[in-house]
């Protein structure tokens, strides 16, 4: 077991690499020079020829990256190109709300959509059933901007229970962080608990037919027991991939939230410097969200073992 | 024979069922699945409840059980289980009652546990749930049931998962969970079906020396007119929802009233092997020292060698058919895939009407693939549910270049062959019941022509009457078509009627190979000894309703 952690762990290396590798030829090979850009429109030759020195442009292309490599691995993401700030101090800056809002959209999706996927599947074809399914439709086809500004209308204009706008963070308090991240998270969960709730539902209905839960309610267990003790263990596993997944996917795909909001986050950060075409910011986030990806999928891995004894490494 | 001669008159009665009526009410017509029947059951009284599949025998065990499924409602009658009338129970009542005074074991122990809880807890669930004892009470109390059905090795099997458990031991773990609280009444649904043979024994031989020691009565579900003979005090038969008959088992097998338990008995394959047809000509398969090895590889270091099938040879001319029977594990399916080549053998040779295939790359085996066709044992999942019949019949020739339509008409008369109506051809596999899918998975593996057929297992999902009907299928395929097969089974009575010549297998090795006759009625093997003296009522001649004319063991030669 602890080997095949180990092994598991160092196969993150060479993922990396390749995304590294991948990151640094996107931007070398799109058209555009970077010294263009930053020398500005009234530069002269002389001026880009001595920046393109100074950035190591005129390196060939395996020092470069070597170079960048060496920089990457001291923590050194480089220097944006429009505010001149390190890379790493402006993803610090941000990467507070952003993670703190997925991990609380998490959270509430899982709190919400797992008992409702497995109430769906105890009363399989009834009212209780379709009203789920019927929301998990609903959860998937509306926009997530429509359902914030929806959520924004009822709960803070009209009843005046949240902020409208705006994002305090943890080190300010829970009570304000959880009021101000209380309806993105909420906004956010939507797509996850329709999601979820089907995937729990699919997997409840499989397992339900299974010899052992009848062997279950023949040793007399109550149906909370049959369902939460004996079944939900079983169908864990696939929802878990679904979990993991969508908290991949929330690090890179919450910048329409977080405009509704209007919360300083990674998304918003993305957004702006690529519109800005502030390269090294677009590296550095590329290479953070795959780093996060690759991160989630080994912890759901390892994670399945705990649910299913049958997954041995 | 010697069967069961208790008397039960002056016994505690357990179980009362009168007149219970069963429907399904959302199905148009509310048709009855079970029909008024009526059963009682003593205090140490095994009554079996015998009958095909779709008679009813499940639906009756869990009526008693309170479980029946969502469609299925009781419509009339009453079930007392020690003078309560459960039926009137709350579903709380009802399940207090499950475990405590009534408990069930199932067919398929691989299945009937549940995998991500160990099996000490799922022992111990059971007094979770139905007493106030402390956990150390309750973990005492598993332990001490685990020894009394007879686990090894009590501590650590306590701590393991099912997964880790053969199914032998799995079952003992279901008995164990079903007796830790002495409950008045077992239901075994089909519990040794899904076993070996002599695993079959040994866990009937449990479930009777546990009912002598706490009195239980026994409601014994069962399609093996052998276990019947073995177990039973009292047996009930049932068709389509009815009992058609019930009495003492002695008296039920000698002179069997009903005309339906006539043809129950009439149609269990006998152990007394049939006649060896004359041999055949030159050898269309020829298997020179088979093997199968797994494991041995490793980076670093060796991993242990399994050997899956060591040193296998023999030969089998067009006509006759082979029989490789063993227990689970004996390596009888894997000698049938490194045949068919679906798992690629280790060594050895394979030699196919006079060509070696063990080594042709899979470009090179496809000429050879029609001459090797299969039937599987399960042929809902063989046959693609979403292909019409004639699809799946007509895919294989349309690979090897058959035109559609001729391809289409042979699909046609093949049917008339395996008797069912042409226009099967326009249907999906779940339209028919197990025996006509396994004989369409026949007709299928017969649309190539091949010179070999190896059925796995072909006939043992099978009810009796239906097996004898498939039995005589291949037998008349093979006279007309002068087709070869090897017949994989763990069934000694099908092996019996069905091969020329009988292979026995054990751990991968050939233990015995002889004409049919001489393995089977004169084994000189021990193992083959100890897995016909595990075949159940095998000292009962179930056809002609007596004892079995001469001792089918003799003592080797």
């Amino acid at each position: 077991m602890s080997g095949y952690i180990l092994r598991r762990c160092l196969a993150v290396i060479p993922v990396m690499l390749l995304v590294a590798v991948f990151v640094f030829l996107l931007l070398r090979l799109t058209p555009g020079d970077p010294a263009a850009i930053i020398a500005g429109d009234m530069a002269t030759p002389a001026q880009l020829e001595r920046i393109r020195e100074a950035m190591g442009l005129n390196d060939p292309i395996p020092v470069q990256f070597a170079t960048w490599i060496g920089q990457l691995m001291q923590g050194d993401l480089g220097v944006s190109l429009i505010s001149n700030t390190p890379v790493s101090i402006m993803v610090a800056e941000r990467i507070g709300p952003t993670i703190s809002i997925a991990v609380l959209t998490i959270l509430m999706s899982v709190v919400i959509s797992v008992p409702m996927g497995v109430l769906a599947a105890w009363k399989h074809r009834s009212g209780v059933d379709y009203a789920v399914m019927t929301f998990s439709v609903l959860g998937f086809s509306v926009p997530v901007f429509v359902i914030g500004y929806l959520f924004i209308l009822i709960f803070s204009l009209r009843l005046g229970w949240f902020p409208v706008q705006g994002f305090q963070p943890i080190s300010a308090g829970l009570r304000p962080f959880l009021s101000s991240a209380f309806l993105p998270a909420l906004t956010l969960s939507t797509i996850y608990v329709a999601l979820i709730a089907r995937m729990t539902r699919a997997n409840m209905l499989d397992v339900l037919g299974e010899d052992y839960i009848r062997t279950a309610r023949a040793k007399g267990a109550p149906e909370r027991r049959v369902l939460f003790r004996h079944a939900l263990r079983n169908a864990a596993v696939p929802i878990l991939t679904v979990i993991g997944t969508g908290f991949a996917l929330l690090i890179g795909g919450v910048v329409v939230t977080e405009t509704v909001f209007n919360i300083p986050g990674l998304g918003r950060l993305t957004v702006d410097a690529i519109l800005a075409r502030d390269y090294p910011v677009i590296q550095a986030m590329i290479l953070l969200t795959s780093f996060l990806y690759v991160l989630v999928n080994l912890l759901i891995d390892l994670s399945y073992s705990l649910f299913d004894p049958r997954i041995r490494y | 024979m010697r069967f069961k001669t208790g008397t039960f008159d002056a016994a505690e009665v357990v179980l009362t069922v009168r007149d219970l009526s069963v429907t399904l009410p959302e199905t148009p017509g509310n048709p009855a699945v079970l029909k008024s029947i009526d059963v009682t059951i003593r205090a140490g009284e095994t009554v079996c409840l015998v009958g095909e599949s779709g008679s009813g025998k499940s639906v009756t065990s869990l009526a008693v059980m309170g479980l029946l499924p969502q469609a299925l409602r009781v419509a009339g009658g009453s079930i007392h289980l020690q003078g309560r009338d459960l039926l009137a129970l709350s579903r709380a009542q009802m399940r207090d009652l499950r475990a405590a005074r009534v408990a069930m074991i199932f067919q398929e122990p691989m299945t009937a546990l549940n995998p991500v809880l160990r099996v000490g807890d799922q022992i111990m669930e059971v007094m979770e749930l139905h007493t106030q004892l402390s956990a150390a009470e309750r973990r005492r109390r598993a332990i001490a049931i685990m020894e009394q059905v007879h686990l090894p090795d009590v501590d650590r099997i306590f701590r393991s998962y099912p997964h880790q458990l053969s199914g032998g031991q799995r079952q003992r773990i279901m008995i164990a969970m079903a007796l830790v609280l002495e409950p008045a009444l077992l239901i075994a649904d089909e519990p040794t079906t899904a076993l070996d043979v002599t695993t079959q024994r040994q866990i009937l031989s449990l479930i009777d020396e546990l009912q002598q020691k706490h009195g239980t009565a026994v409601l014994f579900i069962t399609h093996d007119m052998g276990v019947v003979a073995e177990i039973a005090d009292t047996v009930y038969v049932m068709k389509q929802g009815e009992i058609v008959e019930h009495g003492a088992v002695e008296s039920l097998l000698r002179a069997p009233k009903a005309d339906y338990t006539q043809k129950l008995l009439r149609a269990v394959p006998s152990l007394a092997p049939r006649p060896a047809r004359a041999m055949g000509g030159d050898p269309v398969l020829r298997v020179e020292g088979l093997n199968k090895v797994y494991g041995g590889g490793g980076l670093f270091r060796k991993l242990p060698v399994a050997h899956a099938a060591k040193d296998v040879t023999f030969a089998l001319s067009r006509g006759r058919t082979l029989g490789i029977v063993g227990e689970s594990g004996s390596g009888k399916s894997t000698v049938a895939r490194c045949i068919m080549r679906l798992i690629e053998p280790s060594s050895g040779r394979i030699m196919l009407d006079g060509a070696d295939i063990a080594p042709l790359s899979r470009a090179a085996l496809r000429p050879h693939r029609r001459k090797l066709q299969v039937v599987f044992q399960d042929p809902m999942r063989s046959l693609n549910p979403r292909w019409t019949v004639g699809e799946s019949l007509i895919e294989g020739p349309l690979n090897y270049g058959t035109p559609r339509r001729e391809a289409m008409a042979e699909a046609a008369r093949l049917m008339g062959v395996v008797g069912l109506p042409e226009d099967a051809l326009r249907r999906y596999p779940h339209q028919f019941s197990g025996g006509q899918r396994q004989r369409i998975a026949i007709a299928r593996a017969v649309m190539m022509r091949p010179d070999v057929l190896v059925a796995d297992e072909a006939v043992s999902a099978l009810d009796v009457s239906v097996q004898a009907q498939v039995l005589d299928l291949l037998d008349q395929l093979q006279r007309d078509l002068g087709i070869a097969i090897v017949f994989i089974t763990h069934d000694l009575r099908v092996a019996a009627q069905i091969c020329d010549e009988v292979i026995v297998m054990q751990r991968g090795a050939v233990v015995e190979h002889g004409p049919a006759g001489q393995v089977l009625a004169a084994p000189a093997h021990p193992y083959t000894r100890a897995l016909i003296e595990a075949a159940p009522g095998r000292a009962w001649d179930f056809q002609n309703f007596r004892e079995m004319p001469e001792v089918i063991h003799a003592e080797p030669a």
